[in-house]
C-alpha cells in the first residue's frame, strides 16, 4: 500500500549522529535553548499534557450527560468542568497546537532559514505559555471557575464566587505567548526567506501560519484588554460593564468576540496549511490553484475580523448591524469553500497513496465541510435565532475545531514525525487510529446536531428526559473517540525508540524541510539553500533524484 | 446499570417510533423557519455529497496502482470561479431569506398584546398587564400575536421556546422584545439558553398555549386583582412622583399624559421617541434625560425600584394615554393607603383580558 516510503536499508540505516536533539545534553540545554525545533518539542510536550487534562474534562461532561438528572456531579461542579474544558482546550491546546509546535519547528526550515527571527522571544513565549498554564491549573485546583469560557459579564464580574481573577490572568499571560509567536512568524517570513524563496514559492503551510499570525498579533491584545477590564470591574468596580454605573454589559461581548471569532481562524488556518502540504505530497501533485488557496487564507484572516457580532444576533443588536455582520459571515464562508474544492481537485490526475497523514486529511475534509456548512446555518440570522446557544452550536464548533483542527494536527504530527524524530511511526496501527478517530468523532458529535435542532440548550447539567437517547449515543461515541486519541499517544512514544529509521525524505515531498537530514541539524542546513525550483515541484524532485543516481553511479 | 436501562429502553423505543429531528411547529413563524432550515439542509447535503463523490472518485481513479505518475496541473480559473460564485450565490440566498425571517421575528405587529418577562437567577417571572404573575411558566392564547418585553434583573439570560423557533436574550438594564403567534395548543419547553450560573439548567419552564376560552378562564382565575397599571399608579403615588409630574402648566416636571409614543426634545438637543426603554431609563437615570424646558431636579431611582416596579410604572404611564387622568392621580396621593380605583386602570385590565378573540 505505502509505495512512497523508500526507507533506507534497515540493517545499515541509522539516525544521523549530529542533530538538534544530540547537539547538547542535559535539562538546562533544553530549558534555555533558543533553537526553534527544541522549543517546538517543549511546546508539543506541554500542549499534549493540557490536551489530556481537557480531554479528561470532556470525559466527565459526557459521563454526566449520560442521564437526564445531574447525578454524577452537582451542577456547580458540572459548570466548572465544562468551563475548564473550554479554557484548557481553546487557550492552552488549540490556539498553540499547530503554530507553536509544527509552525515553530517547520517555518524556518521551510523558508530556508536557520532559526526564527527572535529565538529568545520564542523561548519567552513558551515560558509565558507555561506560566499561563500553571495559573490555570492553580485556579482549577483551588476551586475552579464557572463562568464558561466566554466569561460573560456581569456573571463573571458580579455574580460568581470562583477564581475568575486567576483564570483571567492565566489567559492574559497565555495570550502574550501567542502574540510573541505570531510576531516571530511575521518577521521571519518577511525577512528571513532563503535566496530565491519568493512569496509565491512559499509552501501553503507558511501562508496559512502567516495569516494566523496576523490574527494573533492584532486580535489577542483586544481580548487581553477585555480581561483586564473584567478584572478591574471585579476587584475595584470600575463599572465599564455595569449598567447601574452607566456601563454596558454587552460591550464585553463585543470585545470578547472581536478576538474570539478571529481566534477560531487562528485555530483552523494553520490546520488548513497542514492539509495543503499533506494532500499535495500524497497525491504527488502541485496544489490545485496555489494562489487561490494562499489568498483564501489571507481573505479568511481579513474578513474574520469583521464578523464577530454574529455571536450576538439574539442579543438586541440593531437589525441593520445584523444585516452587515450576517452578510460578511457569508463572505467568510466562501474562501473555506474554495479551499475544500481546490484540495479535492488536487487529487485529480494525481498518484494517490493512503498513508496515515492522508487518512487524517480526508477526515479533516469531510468533517470540516460539515462544520463549515453548519456554520452557514448559524450565520443566517433567521435560523440562528432557533439554533444558537443550543447543542447545534456545540456540534458545529466541535466539527470545526476537533473534526477540523485536531484531525489536521494529528495529520501533521504523523506527516512530520519522521522529520522531527528521525523515526517512522508504525503505519498499520496509525491507520487504524485515524479510522477509529473518524468513526468515534461522528458518533460523538453528529447526535448533537439533532439535539440542537430539537432545542436542547448547551451548558445544561440536567436536561429533559426525551433527549437522553441522543445523549447516550454521543457519550458512547466519546469513548470510541478517546481510544482514537490514546492510540497515537502510545505508538508515537513507542516509535521514538523502536520506529524504523526514516531517512531524509520518506514521503518524497518537495518542501525544503525534506531536503535536509532527519532530525535536522541545529542550524537546519549545512549551507543556506538557494531556491531555484518552484513550490510543490515534483518534476524538480525527480530530476534531483536522477542527478544523485548518476553521481553515485 | 439496572436503573438506567429500563428508562433508556423506554426512550429508545419512543425515540425510534417517533423519530423527530425538529421540535413541534407551534407558531406562525415556525414553518417559515423550518422551510429555510430544510433548504439549507438540502444544499448542505448536496454540497457534502458532491465533495465526498469528487474525493472518492479521484481516490479510486488516481490511486498509485492505476496512476503511477501524476500529471502536474497549475489550476483552472474557470473551475475556481465556478466554485467561488455558486457557493457565494447560495450563501447570499440564505442571507436574504434569513434576514427576512429575522426582521419578522423581531418586529412585533402593532396589535400584539404585551407581556413582560423578568429573568433572574434562576427563574422566569412573567407579568401580564392584567396583573397575572407567573413563575417559570407562560400562558398564551392561540391565534393572537404576543409580544414579550424582556429584561434581566441580574445576569444575561435567554428566553428560548424551541417549538416557536424564537429566542431572545434578557439583558440587564435594557428591554428587548420578541413576538410570536401560537398556532397549536399544548405545553412546550421554555429554556434559559444563556449560561447564567449554578442552576442554569433548572431555569426552565412551560409555555402553555390555550384556546381563547381556556385562556380567558385562566386570566380571570389567576389575576392578583391589581393590574400592572394600577400597581404603577400606587407606586407613582407612594414615590410622590405626582408632586412634580402633576400635569399643571407650572409643574416642575413634564406632563406625563400622552407622553408615551411622543417625540421629546431633550436639553441636549437630542430628539427621542418615548418608548418603554426610554421611560425606564428616564426613571433610573433622569439627569441624562432632561426634557427641554425643565430643570434637572429629579433624583435618581436607581436601586430603589425593582424591575417589576419599573414595569408597573411604565405600564401606568402608558395607560395615561388612554384618558387624561394626571390631575386625578395627584389627588389620589392624599387617599393613600386606600387602593385607588379608576376607570382607566380598569380599562387597561379589561383591555388585557379582552384580547382573546372568541
Amino acid at each position: 500500500m505505502s509505495t512512497i516510503v523508500s526507507l533506507p536499508d534497515q540493517a545499515t540505516a541509522r539516525v544521523p549522529k549530529r542533530n538538534y536533539i544530540t547537539e547538547e545534553n542535559g535539562l538546562l540545554s533544553w530549558l534555555l535553548t533558543g533553537d526553534h525545533k527544541r522549543i517546538a518539542m517543549l511546546y508539543m510536550g506541554s500542549i499534549t499534557f493540557f490536551f489530556f487534562i481537557g480531554g479528561a474534562m470532556a470525559g466527565l461532561i459526557r459521563l454526566e450527560l449520560l442521564t437526564p438528572m445531574s447525578d454524577l456531579m452537582a451542577s456547580d461542579t458540572y459548570n466548572k468542568v465544562f468551563t475548564m474544558h473550554g479554557i484548557v482546550m481553546i487557550f492552552l491546546f488549540l490556539v498553540p497546537s499547530v503554530p507553536a509546535t509544527l509552525g515553530n519547528f517547520l517555518i524556518p526550515i521551510m523558508i530556508g532559514a536557520r532559526d526564527l527571527a527572535f529565538p529568545k522571544i520564542n523561548l519567552l513565549s513558551w515560558y509565558l505559555y507555561l506560566a499561563g498554564g500553571a495559573l490555570a491549573l492553580y485556579a482549577m485546583i483551588t476551586g475552579g471557575v464557572d463562568t464558561g469560557w466566554t466569561f460573560t459579564t456581569p456573571l463573571s464580574t458580579h455574580y460568581v464566587n470562583t477564581n475568575v481573577v486567576t483564570t483571567g490572568l492565566a489567559i492574559f499571560v497565555a495570550g502574550f505567548s501567542s502574540i510573541f509567536t505570531g510576531l516571530n512568524f511575521i518577521v521571519t517570513i518577511h525577512r528571513m526567506r532563503a535566496p530565491g524563496m519568493t512569496w509565491f514559492k512559499l509552501p501553503l503551510f507558511c501562508w496559512a501560519n502567516y495569516a494566523a499570525a496576523i490574527l494573533m498579533v492584532l486580535g489577542t491584545p483586544v481580548v487581553a484588554i477585555a480581561f483586564v477590564l473584567v478584572l478591574l470591574e471585579r476587584t475595584i468596580g470600575i463599572g465599564v460593564f455595569d449598567p447601574q454605573k452607566g456601563g454596558d454589559p454587552l460591550l464585553f461581548q463585543h470585545l470578547f468576540w472581536f478576538y474570539s471569532h478571529p481566534a477560531v481562524y487562528i485555530m483552523i488556518l494553520p490546520g488548513m496549511g497542514v492539509i495543503s502540504e499533506v494532500i499535495s505530497t500524497f497525491a504527488r501533485k502541485r496544489v490545485f490553484g496555489y494562489t487561490a488557496v494562499a489568498f483564501s487564507s489571507v481573505a479568511i484572516a481579513v474578513f474574520g475580523f469583521f464578523v464577530w457580532a454574529h455571536h450576538m444576533f439574539i442579543m438586541g443588536i440593531s437589525n441593520y448591524a445584523m444585516l452587515v455582520f450576517s452578510l460578511l459571515t457569508m463572505l467568510v464562508a466562501v474562501p473555506s469553500a474554495i479551499k475544500i474544492f481546490n484540495w479535492s481537485f488536487t487529487l485529480y490526475k494525481g498518484s494517490i497513496t493512503f498513508e496515515t497523514p492522508m487518512l487524517y486529511a480526508f477526515g479533516f475534509m469531510g468533517l470540516f465541510t460539515i462544520g463549515g456548512l453548519t456554520g452557514v446555518f448559524l450565520g443566517t440570522s433567521g435560523t440562528d435565532i432557533h439554533l444558537t446557544e443550543t447543542y447545534f452550536i456545540v456540534a458545529h464548533f466541535h466539527f470545526v475545531m476537533v473534526g477540523g483542527m485536531l484531525m489536521a494536527f494529528l495529520s501533521g504530527i504523523h506527516f512530520w514525525w519522521p522529520k522531527m524524530t528521525g523515526r517512522m511511526y508504525p503505519e498499520k496501527i496509525s491507520q487504524l487510529a485515524a479510522v477509529v478517530t473518524f468513526i468515534g468523532f461522528n458518533f460523538t458529535f453528529f447526535p448533537q446536531f439533532l439535539l440542537g435542532m430539537l432545542g436542547m440548550p448547551r451548558r445544561y447539567a440536567a436536561y429533559p428526559p426525551e433527549f437522553q437517547v441522543l445523549n447516550v449515543f454521543s457519550s458512547a461515541g466519546a469513548s470510541i473517540l478517546g481510544v482514537g486519541y490514546l492510540l497515537p499517544m502510545l505508538y508515537l512514544v513507542w516509535s521514538l525508540k523502536y520506529g524504523e529509521v526514516a531517512g531524509n525524505n520518506p514521503w518524497q515531498a518537495t518542501g525544503l524541510e525534506w531536503q535536509t537530514q532527519s532530525p535536522p541539524l541545529t542550524e537546519n542546513f549545512k549551507e543556506i539553500p538557494i531556491v531555484t525550483q518552484d513550490v510543490y515541484d515534483y518534476e524538480w524532485l525527480e530530476r534531483q533524484k536522477e542527478h544523485e543516481v548518476t553521481q553515485v553511479g | 446499570m439496572n436503573h438506567i436501562s429500563p428508562v433508556l429502553w423506554q426512550y429508545l423505543v419512543k425515540w425510534l417510533t417517533n423519530f423527530a429531528v425538529i421540535p413541534p411547529e407551534a407558531s406562525t413563524i415556525a414553518p417559515q423557519v423550518d422551510a429555510l432550515l430544510i433548504f439549507m439542509t438540502l444544499v448542505s447535503l448536496v454540497g457534502l455529497t458532491l465533495v465526498a463523490l469528487i474525493i472518492t472518485t479521484f481516490c479510486i481513479m488516481y490511486r498509485r496502482e492505476k496512476s503511477p505518475v501524476a500529471t502536474q496541473i497549475e489550476g483552472s480559473t474557470l473551475l475556481e470561479a465556478t466554485w467561488t460564485i455558486i457557493p457565494l450565490g447560495l450563501f447570499l440566498i440564505m442571507f436574504v431569506w434569513g434576514s427576512v425571517l429575522y426582521f419578522r421575528i423581531y418586529t412585533p405587529p402593532t396589535n400584539a398584546m404585551n407581556i413582560y418577562i423578568v429573568g433572574k437567577q434562576w427563574m422566569w417571572k412573567a407579568e401580564h398587564p392584567g396583573g397575572q404573575h407567573e413563575i417559570n411558566s407562560l400562558h398564551v392564547p392561540i391565534g393572537k400575536p404576543v409580544q414579550l418585553t424582556l429584561i434581566s434583573q441580574d445576569v444575561f439570560h435567554s428566553f428560548s421556546i424551541p417549538a416557536f423557533r424564537v429566542k431572545r436574550e434578557a439583558i440587564p438594564g435594557r428591554y428587548t422584545t420578541v413576538w410570536f403567534e401560537a398556532t397549536k395548543t399544548g405545553t412546550y419547553h421554555l429554556f434559559c439558553t444563556q449560561y447564567c450560573g449554578t442552576a442554569h439548567s433548572a431555569m426552565i419552564g412551560d409555555i402553555v398555549v390555550q384556546t381563547p376560552e381556556e385562556y380567558k378562564l385562566w386570566l380571570s382565575s389567576s389575576t392578583s386583582g391589581v393590574s400592572l397599571a394600577q400597581n404603577g399608579e400606587r407606586l407613582f403615588a407612594s414615590l410622590s412622583c405626582g408632586a412634580c409630574h402633576n400635569g399643571q402648566p407650572d409643574a416642575r416636571g413634564p406632563n406625563l399624559g400622552h407622553v408615551f409614543g411622543s417625540k421629546l426634545t431633550l436639553t441636549t438637543g437630542q430628539n427621542v421617541l418615548v418608548d418603554e426603554a426610554y421611560l425606564r431609563q428616564a426613571i433610573l437615570n433622569p439627569s441624562a434625560h432632561i426634557t427641554q424646558g425643565f430643570a434637572p431636579i429629579m433624583p435618581t431611582y436607581q436601586g430603589q425600584i425593582s424591575e417589576e416596579g419599573l414595569i408597573s410604572l411604565v405600564e401606568y404611564i402608558k395607560a395615561l394615554n388612554l384618558n387624561e387622568r394626571i390631575q386625578q392621580t395627584t389627588n389620589t396621593t392624599e387617599l393613600l393607603p386606600e387602593v385607588p380605583e379608576g376607570p382607566k386602570a380598569k380599562s387597561a385590565a379589561t383591555a388585557a383580558q379582552g384580547v382573546a378573540k372568541p
